[in-house]
């Protein structure tokens, strides 16, 4: 095992995940519906396959993957779709989306599954793929990337280092935690098969050195299995060291470039909880249809982690844990540096969500935010190095160049800088403001851009058109000239008659010329003089028109 | 359940803040500031706490007014502690014999000037303490000369009733002068002899300021700076302040006052007689640390901090006044968001791209 390294800022945060451990996972009884949400990863929505009416067993695809950066969804218990339809869902945005509704009908009966087993030594890397696609495996961290797409083009790609992420730096957060403690071994299959997956040189099992019992689970867990090619490695307990780019840097001391990928330089992480859906998956043909909750705050009066099926009412999950205390305030999905607050506890248990927590009144009372005075402490704690004082100033001020000049898009949200702010400025939103303004401007300029394009290829080809006609035009007349020449030179060359109506006209048109030339000094006139003016010009065309027909005699 | 959706703000991530204030802060500043201003308090006496007292009266009064005329929460903005700070700044400057209305003056200008007209705390590019500072020291240069002779060598101290009467109504005590009392700061001193082309030497053996001279710089303006340092270490191990301004400060004062010293010690102060001397641990942990109108980059705070060390010295040797701490400030402020542009420091995962 190398010498650990360490990311520059971060924090240590009060862990507050004691008060979740000492119980041992329980199960959620099976709920009389699920809502199951049909997007619950990264990328694009699947595509239903289900009818309302139809009969599903237990871990049948519901939902197909509609490409590459998506993911199948499945159903969670045997029962009847009763429903399809949008519905509230636990999503930042508060917006309703697609949901398929199954009511159960209590026999948890599975769909014949064919597990590979060990035999996936055996299996290509395109296969293994195809089994992780097919499972709806998605990153369980927080992030619910598809892990097929992260994996795609991996045996190509010469990943030297596997990191299994079992940092867990959240305060509150535990699932990853129990998970290792009562499923070391489900971890450590599920790693061996990444390990193979990717033939990476070097494979860690990551954990913050707050988890001693994890710790000891797995290493007992290795030698038990008789595992000496995985390591577990204690790293110290820093927020945000579970962050995948902070932990590559604690694990190797490697730097994943600003707009780089982990595996432009040879390293892949995954999270612990991912790496044993990926056992299930290749030792039980077990799609992800459940997940472990932390549910845990000061405001549930048994906080412990549960093993609930995906799309599980919250509600059941907080009963379960012995209800809310009476000052309760408000619910979190996800930690409190990054999860975002929920309306309601009637929402689904979905891939994404690792920790449900419930906030007292009095925590909800943030005290309010005053001026910037630059004290620069949000710098400090960056730890993605960037200066999170100025990006305010320049996103609050809708200066987005100049943010994205100070490595904008670098910002993790972790939440340090919000966290240590002695002005309690709510940073981290203005840099998701900035960030989802800056992606609109990019979509209208992208939109723009095809528009102008097209404008511009309408004027091209209206212009070659025209061209085109005048030319065919040209080379008519020149023919018509031609044989007009030609027959003219047979023909009377002048007509004498014609020849002295066009003299008379050149005449006139002479006179008139002269006669048009304006007089000079007629600026600031009284009304008078111009009245004068007006008669002369009246008597002068009197003058000339009888003039003119007599030219026209002659 | 439902639950009451929460403002925008609170149903962002972080859901938990540390707790501690801007006034936090403030506040352990004010605390820092004390074993400085009893020294200064012990050698210079009752004037020292009256500037403090004036000035502060005048401070909050202005910023409570201005808050009001600005149609903003006035309890919020009093409570934060910042115009305390700037008062007890610019108090800590003045001399302490100072007249009341100087002291008046100076805190209106930085609390009216140099804060709030840029749209108050946060907004200022200039640490309205120098502001105020600056303004009188322009406009009142014989009163800003009013210092005393440090109380261990005075042989005239003035108490109470005296110091009071002399500040409020100009009366001094029978059969006193304001030679008697009053006294040039050992810069001010050596300046004054160094212009009329006298050796440092011959200067600091004559009569009138070889009194001043303690054991390693100027009588008692040695214990204020060492006390003053403490409190600013104290400062950066509550993590209040960030090393780097202080140390560039120091540093480069060290740094270019030690080469022109080993150049010639005739013509150019001690190192030593510079760091211990005039306000410069003020300077250093107080002032310059001034986080609105500094640097805020890690290579920024470096560069800001050794540009006030340099002119410090710059102003001290060849300037017009004896000390150049609020010009120095001053002028660094302005620099400081050119700084700031050009010391971005490389974002994570950029240390290659810094390389090539």
């Amino acid at each position: 095992m190398q010498q650990l390294s360490t990311f520059k800022g971060g924090l240590k945060l009060d862990g507050h995940k004691k008060m979740s451990t000492s119980a041992a996972i329980s199960k959620i009884p099976l709920a009389e519906k699920l809502v199951i949400p049909v997007q619950q990863h990264i990328g694009l929505e699947p595509d239903i396959i289900v009818n309302v009416g139809d009969k599903v067993l237990k871990g049948q695809l519901i939902a197909k993957a509609s490409a590459d950066i998506s993911a199948n969804i499945h159903a969670s218990s045997s029962g009847t779709v009763i429903a399809i339809d949008k519905q509230d869902v636990p999503h930042p945005s508060a917006l309703p989306a697609t949901c398929i509704t199954i009511e159960t009908d209590g026999k948890d009966q599975w769909i014949e599954r064919q597990p590979v087993k060990d035999d996936y030594k055996n299996k290509t890397c395109v296969e293994l793929l195809t089994i992780i696609r097919e499972a709806g495996i998605v990153g369980l961290g927080g992030a619910t990337f598809p892990t097929s797409a992260k994996l795609q083009g991996c045996d190509q790609k010469h990943i030297e280092t596997l990191i299994i992420n079992g940092a867990e730096c959240e305060p509150y957060i535990s699932c990853d935690d129990k998970l290792m403690q009562e499923r070391a071994d489900e971890v450590i299959l599920g790693t061996q098969v990444l390990q193979h997956l990717l033939s990476s040189k070097q494979t860690v099992i990551a954990v913050e050195d707050n988890k001693p019992e994890a710790i000891a689970s797995l290493n007992s867990s290795l030698s038990k299995l008789g595992i000496n090619n995985i390591d577990v490695a204690v790293i110290p307990t820093r927020y945000p060291t579970g962050g995948e780019k902070q932990l590559i840097k604690v694990i190797t001391n490697k730097e994943v470039p600003t707009k780089g990928r982990p595996a432009d330089i040879g390293i892949l992480c995954q999270n612990v909880a991912t790496a044993s859906s990926i056992y299930r998956a290749v030792y039980h043909d077990e799609p992800i249809i459940s997940r472990l909750v932390t549910v845990t705050g000061e405001a549930v009066n048994n906080p412990e982690n549960v093993e609930a099926l995906i799309g599980t009412p919250m509600s059941t999950l907080i009963e379960q844990c012995g209800g809310y205390k009476n000052n309760v305030g408000g619910l979190i999905m996800g930690g409190p540096m990054m999860g975002f607050a929920l309306p309601s506890d009637e929402l689904p248990i979905t891939k994404a969500c690792n920790c449900l927590l419930t906030q007292t009144t009095e925590q909800l009372q943030l005290p309010s935010s005053k001026a910037c005075i630059r004290c620069g402490e949000c710098a400090e704690v960056c730890p993605a190095n960037l200066l999170p004082q100025q990006l305010y100033w320049y996103s609050s001020s809708k200066n987005f160049d100049r943010a994205q000049d100070l490595h904008l898009f670098d910002c993790i949200e972790c939440g340090c800088c919000s966290y240590v702010c002695p002005s309690h400025i709510p940073l981290v939103q203005y840099y998701r403001f900035a960030k989802t303004e800056i992606w609109a401007q990019e979509k209208d300029k992208a939109k723009s851009d095809i528009a102008r394009q097209r404008h511009e290829f309408r004027e091209a080809r209206i212009a070659r058109e025209k061209a085109e006609r005048e030319e065919k035009l040209r080379q008519k007349k020149e023919i018509l000239a031609k044989k007009k020449a030609a027959e003219a030179g047979k023909a009377d060359p002048v007509d004498p008659k014609k020849a002295a109506i066009e003299a008379a006209l050149a005449r006139v048109k002479a006179k008139k010329q002269a006669s048009d030339v304006e007089p000079k000094n007629t600026d600031n006139l009284t009304e008078q003089q111009l009245e004068k003016i007006r008669q002369a010009d009246a008597r002068r065309k009197q003058a000339d028109k009888p003039a003119t027909t007599e030219d026209d005699k002659k | 359940m439902k639950f009451n959706t929460p403002d925008i703000s609170q149903a962002s991530s972080p859901h938990v803040l540390r707790h501690d204030g801007v006034n936090q802060v403030m506040l352990q500043v004010l605390l820092a500031l004390i074993p400085g201003i009893a020294a200064m308090f012990y050698f210079f006496g009752w004037g020292v706490l009256f500037n403090l007292l004036i000035a502060s009266t005048v401070a909050l009064f202005t910023e409570a007014v201005i808050i009001k005329m600005r149609k903003r929460p006035v309890a919020d903005n009093l409570t934060d502690l910042s115009a305390l700070v700037t008062a007890c700044l610019l108090a800590l400057a003045l001399p302490p014999l100072a007249p009341w209305w100087l002291t008046v003056i100076a805190t209106l200008f930085a609390m009216i000037l140099g804060k709030h007209l840029y749209g108050g705390l946060g907004f200022n590019p200039f640490n309205p303490a120098m502001v105020g500072y600056v303004v009188v020291m322009i406009s009142f240069p014989r009163e800003m000369t009013f210092w005393l002779l440090p109380s261990t060598v005075n042989p005239a101290s003035l108490n109470l009733n005296e110091t009071f009467n002399l500040m409020f109504f100009s009366q001094l005590p029978a059969a006193m002068t304001w030679d008697s009392i009053s006294s040039a700061t050992l810069l001010d001193g050596l300046k004054t002899h160094l212009t009329q082309d006298q050796l440092l030497s011959t200067a600091a053996s004559s009569d009138a300021l070889s009194s001043l001279f303690g054991t390693l710089a100027g009588l008692g303006w040695e214990w204020i700076n060492l006390l003053f340092l403490a409190g600013g270490l104290w400062l950066f191990y509550k993590r209040v302040i960030d090393w780097r301004i202080p140390a560039g400060v120091l540093t480069s004062l060290l740094v270019i006052s030690s080469i022109f010293y080993l150049i010639d010690n005739e013509l150019y102060l001690s190192p030593l007689t510079h760091l211990l001397s005039g306000g410069i641990m003020l300077a250093a942990f107080f002032i310059a640390t001034d986080p609105v109108s500094a640097s805020t980059t890690p290579r920024g705070r470096l560069i800001y901090g050794a540009g006030i060390g340099v002119l410090i010295f710059i102003i001290r040797q060849w300037g017009g006044y004896p000390d150049g701490i609020a010009f120095a400030v001053l002028l660094m402020n302005m620099a400081a968001p050119l700084i700031d542009y050009y010391t971005v420091p490389a974002a994570f995962g950029q240390k290659d791209k810094q390389k090539t």
